[in-house]
């Protein structure tokens, strides 16, 4: 249950959201990723780590190169993560309109 | 079918924006929500306190079968214009969530059909995606106690 939760601090930091964007249109190394930003390197990488070990990135070894992807499966959840919110409010207003259709067609018998 | 329920919950932003098109003529719609009985209807709360004015409050609960209170919220209305808007403030009672400010606006579309925007604002950014999270992460403990239930079945 703790992995959930570690999805939702990984994407409340604005540099690993940051990351994210970067890595949705390609795999990138570390250094390649680390460019992009001005903070230190190891920040960088304590970043990716994070989003490595509650799997909203995925490594690959290509020759002596890790190459940092997105798991489109994770994003996904995060994606939905507000679905179930829409359904609660969805839900309710269809029993509302339910409730006051009847009331309108008792009124007019 | 496009979900007629709509939810604008911006980035880093303290509010969020319901929006819903009713079926329904805009009297009726405005109705649901100022009839207690109704409201209880659709709401699922028992309906303590509803005083439809400014100035007015209002209370709603829930209990279990074994009248345990399970979850009671109050608010306060500060505009009430019939057919047209109630700005209120909501509050879950012995929650750490802090009062939200409410802005329901209702208009016409056409004779039988409405709208409803819901504006909230929140204390913070955090208590917004907290209250967004609630149904995500109630879901996540369901489908948790459900898999714990057919764990403890199998012992």
């Amino acid at each position: 249950m703790n992995l959930r939760r570690d999805v939702f601090q990984a994407i409340a930091d604005p540099t690993r959201r940051a990351i994210l964007l970067l890595v949705a249109s390609q795999s990138m190394t570390a250094g390649a990723i680390a460019s992009n930003f001005d903070t230190a390197r190891p920040t960088v990488s304590k970043h990716l780590q994070i989003l490595t070990e509650c799997e909203l990135l995925e490594q690959e070894q290509n020759g002596r190169e890790i190459y940092y992807h997105l798991n489109p499966q994770k994003i996904k959840a995060i994606a939905d993560f507000i679905e179930p919110f829409r359904k609660l409010w969805d839900d309710r207003f269809n029993t509302l309109e339910t409730i006051m259709k009847n009331y309108q067609s008792d009124k007019q018998e | 079918m496009a979900p007629k329920t709509k939810i604008n919950a911006e980035d880093g932003k303290q509010e969020l924006l319901i929006t819903r098109e009713f079926d329904l003529p805009l009297e009726l719609l405005f109705k649901a929500y100022i009839e207690p009985e109704i409201v209880e209807q659709w709401m699922g709360n028992k309906v303590l306190k509803l005083e439809n004015k400014k100035h007015g409050s209002y209370q709603f609960e829930t209990q279990d079968a074994q009248g345990n209170v399970l979850f009671r919220a109050n608010g306060v209305i500060h505009e009430f214009v019939p057919n047209r808007k109630i700005t209120r403030t909501f509050e879950i009672e012995h929650s750490p969530f802090p009062v939200q400010l409410e802005f329901l606006e209702f208009k016409k579309l056409t004779d039988n059909t409405s709208k409803l925007n819901m504006h909230i604002v929140f204390r913070s950014v955090a208590y917004r995606d907290q209250m967004l999270q609630l149904p995500f992460v109630y879901g996540i403990n369901m489908a948790h106690n459900r898999l714990q239930e057919a764990a403890n079945n199998l012992t």
